[in-house]
């Protein structure tokens, strides 16, 4: 291998990509070209680095300065100051967002001080498109110990002990899974990655499909291994075409390298992966639907049980985890499930990758352990309130989640915390409101959002959620009537209590919390035909009251 | 088989494991709603109408859809069960045509039915109604989708029965419906491969599919319902004849030993004949070119006459014998004892090899 004397690293992730981080790469090559740097220095694209909104970044290593919205103008000078002469470009540097002091350095990031990186350890760190950088960080690694010396129910055991909980939302342990797949009688089994992340503004998978989709290829390997499957799918939303390009890539390097395909490393287990693309639906997600659309057919959700580890795909027993989970098997095969159940809470272990998002100074993809209080999540890593506008709630769980009020700020970010306010962990999403947002309004745009996804085929969801959204519509149109509370808190019950999948049973959880947390501000909507956050067009008093 | 013992309202049964907590109940006679459920169907736990409770289960399980267990406690008829239910009712209802006073599915509607056993009535949400244009531009099946309730009943029969697979669900949410390929009507030949046998028809809850032939000739309560076997196929399907007045005017499915409830578009559609006025009510001879009436005990002396002559004239072999594959098999079986055993030639066939 060539010694460079730096690195640059250019995140590559879908939002860089879109910000114009290719014409800087050009440029700073151009620039490297037009210095005679060739020999010296190495221009790397990478996967996201977790600072979407700073984009495009880039990061020089050896001294790891990061520079932010960095415009193919600005390549030259980053090229003659800082590789040729070695000077930082301080107007590039990123600023704190309260004392406007640069912070030349990625690794004195305050976002990133309080973060333990396991699931995206990789990601914006290595080019995804190069197995052997993968290698060199211990890539591989996990697949070639589970292959030469452990016994599947050695790594069932593994991974049951580490605690791991599926990051998909539900929250199931992933070794009592692996365990049941693995106990389900079938010729053939599968092993099938969910990657249609159909959140609205969660984005990790997306992250670890472009920037380490070797994390995902080996540690299906292992699952394969693990249940006795010798095939697997990996499902992708057909809106990630980037994610779906690098993980074709990495699957043809594993197959190169012996990775994946006949007689993996010589030990007689074979595995091989195929790529599915999803259609578009959030509904798709769920997992039986999933499979459904795996098959080709319509993707709706189907009752369980029977549960897919015992009768998935084509009728086999077939192992459904999520791309972050999955990215979190290699490392604690290697470093031991004390290591990773030493993180977290007694309940939650380990790290969870959670998306800051809304009106928050510093948004982007982050990955603690569990159990930090939120309020550190928020403040310490997010830096707090846009504009330092007063925080109203943060919202977990996206549109099918639930407000988590300020006055709960120090609750604890694990499972059974979350769940008791009302809300969910989830996919991981964090969405933060302030004081100038409506909660009516909110609660009634994610009731949109589940109306489109429904997929119609169970009542309660179908014509249930449509009604929902009519109510909510008149609320914030002021016509409101005092019954509206009323029906909206009986359909809410009905379709939480019968509906066939968990997009149905958890449409209606922003309406609850509404309804727990700011009854007052909804009421008022309806009472008194005002909105308190002046949001609702109808319901302003006045043209002043609104400016 | 190993068996499982749960209480359901305090009364305790004893399943084969594996059993669905609505088959259970209906072991003991409790007989729990249903809209979706179908036993010759698939289940696809869709209409939600027959959950129940189960203490220590997260929500309101379908019971068909919910293996019994041991020890399994079940409430069929909780207070919440029923709130459940009657909300279900009511949003089914707020999405459909208030028009029972004209549906020719009245009396037999399941969700007419059901309203009326839970005391709910259209309008508990006001909103948004299905207008879809009513499709009958078909001689066989009406289509009412504002009438449906998307069981999916329909979508099942026509893949599970009658393997064909002409309708699907499209759309989704609210706008989902089940439709032809491209959301064509079923009588649009390039698209859709819908060949009438009406099974769909037949599995239908609600009025959405109706038999286009019966519409406005009788209510469902006065009709008559005589069970006789198709005429029209050695398969011998059974049926239910629908009579109003001493007329028959259409045919519904019935539960046959043949054919359960499926029957194709001759057998369901195709009893116009019954009282068509061209109908041969008797034999016929041709007497100086033209056909005149005659009693059978005339017609059938006059072939056997014809047939002992021939077969003096000519021997046996000089007559063939070409059977219908529209006989029965004992009909068939009788017309083979009869060419061979009574004229002795080996010269039989039927229509069906042709
Ligand atoms: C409506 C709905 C959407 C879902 N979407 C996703 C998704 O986008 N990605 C995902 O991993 N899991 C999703 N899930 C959860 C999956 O059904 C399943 O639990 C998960 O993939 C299992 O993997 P895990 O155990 O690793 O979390 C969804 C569930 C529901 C009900
Ligand atoms: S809850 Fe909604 S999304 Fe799920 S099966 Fe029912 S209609 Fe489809
Ligand atoms: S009439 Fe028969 S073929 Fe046509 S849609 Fe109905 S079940 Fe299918
Ligand atoms: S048309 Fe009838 S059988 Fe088909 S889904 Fe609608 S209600 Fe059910
Ligand atoms: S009858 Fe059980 S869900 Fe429809």
């Amino acid at each position: 291998m060539r010694c460079y004397r730096a690195h640059v690293l250019v995140c590559a992730g879908s939002a860089c990509v879109t910000l114009g981080c290719h014409p800087v790469k050009e440029a700073i090559l151009e620039g490297i070209k037009r210095h005679r740097l060739e020999e010296e220095i190495k221009v790397v694209e990478t996967g996201c680095m977790g600072f979407c909104e700073q984009g495009p970044l880039i990061v020089v290593y050896p001294e790891g300065v990061m520079y932010c919205r960095v415009q193919a103008e600005d390549a030259a000078v980053i090229v003659s100051e800082h590789l040729l002469k070695g000077r930082v470009v301080e107007r590039l540097l990123y600023r704190d967002t309260d004392t406007n002091k640069p912070i030349p350095f990625m690794k004195d990031q305050p976002s990133l001080s309080k973060q333990i990186k396991v699931a995206m350890r990789n990601a914006g760190f290595i080019n995804p498109e190069d197995i052997e950088e993968y290698i060199a960080n211990e890539g591989y690694f996990a697949l070639a110990k589970v292959l030469s010396g452990m016994s599947p129910e050695a790594v069932i055991n593994e991974i049951k002990d580490s605690g791991l909980r599926g990051r998909g939302g539900a929250g199931f342990l992933t070794g009592s899974k692996w365990e049941f797949t693995n106990k389900a009688q079938g010729a053939q089994k599968y092993v099938v990655c969910n990657g249609d992340e159909g959140v609205p503004g969660v984005f990790m998978d997306r992250s670890i499909l472009e920037g380490d989709p070797h994390s995902v290829i080996e540690a299906m390997a292992i699952a394969g291994y693990a249940i006795g499957a010798d095939q697997g799918y990996v499902y992708v939303r057909a809106e990630y075409p980037l994610a779906v390009e690098k993980l074709r890539h990495a699957i043809n390097q594993a197959r190169e390298y012996g990775f994946l395909g006949y007689n993996i490393l010589g030990t007689g287990f074979s595995f091989e992966l195929n790529i599915r693309v999803g259609a578009g639906a959030f509904v798709c997600g769920e997992e039986t639907a999933l499979l459904a659309s795996i098959e080709g057919r319509r993707g709706t959700p189907k009752p369980r049980p029977p549960f897919p580890a015992n009768k998935g795909l084509w009728g086999a027993p077939t192992l459904i985890n999520n791309v972050e989970t999955l990215a979190s098997i290699p490392p604690i095969i290697l470093k031991g499930s004390d290591w990773y159940a030493s993180m977290g809470t007694e309940k939650s272990k380990g790290t969870k990758v959670f998306a800051l998002t809304g009106r928050i100074k510093r948004p982007g993809l982050i990955e603690v352990p569990m159990g930090m209080p939120l309020r550190e999540i928020i403040y310490d890593i997010g830096g707090g309130v846009l504009n330092n506008k007063k925080l109203k709630a943060v919202l977990a769980g996206g549109p099918v989640g639930g407000f988590i009020p300020a006055d709960y700020l120090d609750v604890s970010m694990d499972y059974e915390s979350v769940a008791e306010l009302g809300t969910l962990i989830g996919s991981g999403s964090l969405s933060v409101i302030d004081e100038d947002t409506c909660v009516v309004d909110l609660v009634k745009f994610f009731m949109e959002f589940s109306c489109e996804e429904s997929c119609g085929k169970c009542t309660p969801c179908r014509e249930g959620l449509k009604r929902m959204l009519e109510i909510l519509t008149r609320v914030t149109e002021g016509k409101g009537q005092e019954r509206d509370i009323e029906d909206l808190e009986r359909l809410s019950d009905f379709i939480k209590n019968t509906a066939l999948c968990g997009l149905g049973q958890a449409a209606p959880s922003p309406v609850l919390s509404m309804l727990r947390y700011f009854r007052p501000e909804f009421e008022a909507h309806i009472r008194d035909k005002h909105c308190p956050a002046s949001v609702c067009a109808a319901l302003l008093d006045s043209p002043c009251q609104s400016a | 088989m190993a068996e499982v013992t749960l209480t359901i309202d305090g009364v305790q049964v004893t399943v084969p494991k594996s059993t669905t907590v609505l088959d259970a109940a209906e072991n003991v006679g409790i007989i729990i709603p249903t809209l979706c459920y179908d036993p010759e169907l698939s289940k696809p736990g869709a209409c939600r109408m027959c959950v129940v409770e189960i203490p220590g289960m997260r929500n309101l399980p379908a019971s068909c859809v919910t293996e019994a267990a041991d020890g399994m406690v079940v409430y069929t008829a909780s207070p919440a069960v029923i709130k459940a239910r009657k909300t279900n009712l009511e949003l089914l209802l707020a999405n459909h045509p208030a028009d029972c006073l004209n549906c020719h599915k009245s009396g037999e509607c399941r969700l007419q039915q059901y309203a009326y056993n839970y005391g709910v009535d259209f309008g508990a949400f006001a909103g948004e109604k299905h207008r879809y244009p009513i499709e009958d531009d078909n001689p066989f099946l009406v289509r009412d989708l504002n009438k449906c309730i998307m069981c999916g009943k329909c979508v099942q029969a026509c893949e599970e029965i009658q393997a064909n697979s002409a309708i699907s669900v499209a759309y989704r949410g609210f706008d989902a419906k089940v439709t032809p390929a491209m959301d064509y009507p079923l009588s649009t030949t390039e698209y859709s491969n819908c060949v009438f046998c009406g099974n769909c028809v037949a599995v239908c809850p609600t009025g959405a599919l109706t038999e286009k032939q019966m519409l406005g000739k009788g209510r469902r309560w006065e009709v008559e319902k005589v069970r006789t076997t198709c005429p029209y196929c050695g398969v011998g399907c059974t049926f239910d004849l629908n009579v109003m007045n001493g007329k028959v005017i259409g045919v519904t499915s019935t539960d046959g030993d043949v054919n359960g409830r499926a029957l194709c578009v001759k057998g369901r559609f195709g009893a116009g004949f019954i009282h068509h006025p061209d109908r041969l009510k008797t034999p016929l001879i041709k007497e100086n070119g033209a056909f005149m009436e005659a009693t059978w005990d005339e017609a059938i002396s006059l072939v056997a006459e014809k047939l002992v002559g021939l077969k003096k004239k000519y021997g046996p072999d000089a007559i063939g014998v070409l059977s219908s594959a529209r006989c029965t098999n004992e009909e068939n079986y009788l017309m083979s004892k009869f060419t061979r055993a009574v004229i002795g030639t080996n010269n039989i066939d039927h229509c069906a090899r042709l």
